[in-house]
């Protein structure tokens, strides 16, 4: 609701913007952005200049509404003196448009990340990233919504709801000193607090993955604070060089704070 | 034209034969619409291979009636209220008799948005016992986005949830009068909330989207799920076959059975290989069944979709 009186508020004032300066419209029209950008970053300065070393990669048509694969990768390497403390990831048009908060640990010298989120309707998606000298940099996308029957709800919600808490943790052949694509999943529905329950008649509770931390050896790697636009069986694709032996360990914990936990030996 | 009985009709049929093998009879609404009559008493609309757009007024579905000697089942309503309008003046130019049932074959938008055509005391709307939880998770968003796509043939589409239930892996008879109706709800395969409908007299089945045509599948439930419903709807004794989408079939229902499931296996066995190589959902639609492009209708507008949609249930395999 409050979204709604917003959005009204600032269509209005952003097509009067347009008006003034039509470049304005750089991508697609932005009317949530400027109220995003104050509630979220108190109006701090937000570079756009990181273009050639940051790449989100998001689908120009979102194929599957439920399924939206997002990646955001570096092209610097993550170093004690200068690396990515945080990734905001902004979703303008979702019903919470803050969508997640990734705290990266330089140990995992690379940034290369892989997930998954819903798409409520048209909107571009922000990835601002936050360096450990504080200057915030941004990149964006525009995706928008597939065919009609694209829905983003679940497919089949008692397959989900029978796996709840399974937890995958799976990467190719790790060798010692060389950098390995893993990932870590969960099944679990995600449920946003927006699905109706028919044998209820009420909307079911919100009920979703809130973080997921990884470490490695006892080191962090990453852990990300998650909001309810990530699609059901929330998954992270990353990259991480093993330099010793060690158990890579992946903790969930969902808005119940029911914690999950996986381990792999290496 | 008043309903003919069934053995008249019969009759006629043999008749003819010696004239024609392909569609027995051609029907024109007034508007326009047409449908067919593929077995006796059994009539369909066969859907454009396009996505619904204001122009097409969400037409695109195969949505038909079957009708006995008491009464008509309608069968999908079509994918606007006009649409369902349309259907509605076409049985009432083959019979006047009620309407009892009307049957969804799933929650898809092109196969229910006509429903509200039909609201009647007399009408009894049935379908998968997960249908009515589906429309109630889509209906908020289906509306947003088809009010937007048909403009003003969304009219005045209601999501009608039925009332008649078939439990997941049961079947159930309905009678129309002198015809026996076998309603069968699958487990999860295109939707969560697949249901064929199989008229015993004419062995005349509604496959609802369970196959395509020419057109490409479109996955929206289980990939395995569907390859096992596929195996099981072609062990079934069946002489003439409308789906979801694209022309009715006679001898050759088994080998478009087989065409929609050799895409599945397909795609099945190369997503599985990238996952096992740590692929990402990316790659797959980069990647996965490109030898498939050719062989389907509107396949760049849902087989990337697919192949994403396999990627995430194929992953907890």
């Amino acid at each position: 609701m409050f979204n709604n009186i917003l959005r009204h508020t600032f269509c209005a004032v952003s097509i009067t913007f347009m008006l003034l300066n039509t470049a304005y419209a750089k991508t697609e029209k932005e009317p949530m952005w400027p109220v995003l950008k104050e509630i979220y970053f108190d109006n701090k300065t937000i570079l756009t200049d990181a273009d050639d070393w940051l790449v989100l990669d998001a689908p120009a048509r979102a194929e599957d509404a439920a399924i939206v694969p997002l990646t955001l990768k570096s092209l610097k390497p993550q170093t004690a003196e200068s690396y990515i403390k945080n990734i905001h990831i902004i979703i303008d048009d979702n019903p919470d448009p803050y969508s997640a908060n990734f705290h990266l640990n330089p140990a995992m010298e690379q940034v290369d990340l892989t997930f998954r989120m819903r798409f409520q309707q048209y909107s571009n998606v922000r990835a601002i990233v936050e360096m450990n000298d504080g200057t915030l940099h941004m990149v964006s996308r525009f995706v928008k919504a597939s065919g009609g029957c694209s829905a983003p709800v679940q497919k089949d919600p008692e397959a989900v709801k029978s796996r709840l808490g399974k937890m995958q943790i799976r990467m190719r052949k790790p060798e010692l000193g060389h950098a390995v694509p893993a990932q870590v999943m969960i099944s679990h529905p995600n449920y946003n607090g927006l699905q109706f329950d028919q044998e209820t008649r009420r909307y079911i509770p919100a009920h979703y993955v809130k973080t997921m931390s990884v470490n490695y050896a006892e080191q962090p790697l990453f852990s990300v604070d998650m909001g309810i636009s990530f699609s059901e069986d929330p998954s992270v694709h990353f990259t991480f060089k093993p330099t010793k032996s060690g158990v890579l360990k992946a903790t969930v914990i969902d808005s119940k704070d029911t914690h999950y936990t996986a381990d792999k030996t290496i | 034209m008043p309903y003919l009985t069934k053995n008249s009709v019969k009759l006629l049929m043999k008749c003819c034969l010696l004239m024609a093998s392909v569609t027995a009879q051609i029907s024109h609404a007034d508007n326009g619409y047409v449908v067919n009559e593929v077995s006796e008493g059994i009539f369909f609309h066969e859907g454009v291979h396009e996505d619904a757009t204001e122009a097409n007024q969400g037409k695109i579905a195969n949505v038909g009636f079957i009708i006995g000697n008491d009464c008509i089942a309608v069968i999908d309503t079509g994918g606007s209220y006009l649409e369902g309008k349309s259907l509605l003046a076409a049985i009432r130019k083959q019979s006047d008799l009620p309407i009892c049932y009307v049957i969804n074959t799933h929650v898809h938008p092109d196969h229910i948005l006509g429903n509200a055509a039909f609201k009647d005391p007399q009408t009894t709307f049935v379908g998968s016992a997960k249908l009515p939880a589906a429309m109630a998770a889509r209906s908020s968003f289906y509306e947003t986005r088809f009010k937007e796509i048909l403009g003003d043939a969304y009219g005045n589409a209601e999501f009608i949830a039925p009332t008649h239930l078939v439990s997941i892996g049961e079947t159930q008879n309905i009678d129309l009068g002198g015809r026996k109706l076998t309603l069968m709800a699958f487990p999860t395969a295109h939707t969560d909330n697949d249901l064929v409908v199989l008229d015993n007299n004419t062995k005349t089945m509604w496959t609802g989207d369970l196959l395509f045509v020419e057109r490409i599948p479109a996955l929206d439930g289980s990939i395995n799920g569907w390859l096992d419903a596929i195996e099981e709807l072609k062990e079934m004794d069946i002489a003439t076959v409308i789906p979801g989408h694209g022309p009715v079939l006679h001898q050759d229902w088994k080998a478009a059975l087989e065409t929609e499931k050799n895409y599945f296996i397909l795609i099945r066995q190369q997503i599985r290989q990238i996952i096992n190589d740590m692929g990402t959902i990316n790659q797959a639609t980069e990647n996965v069944g490109v030898s498939e492009k050719d062989k389907w209708l509107l396949f760049d507008e849902y087989h990337k979709r697919n192949v994403t949609s396999a990627f995430t249930e194929l992953e907890w395999e």
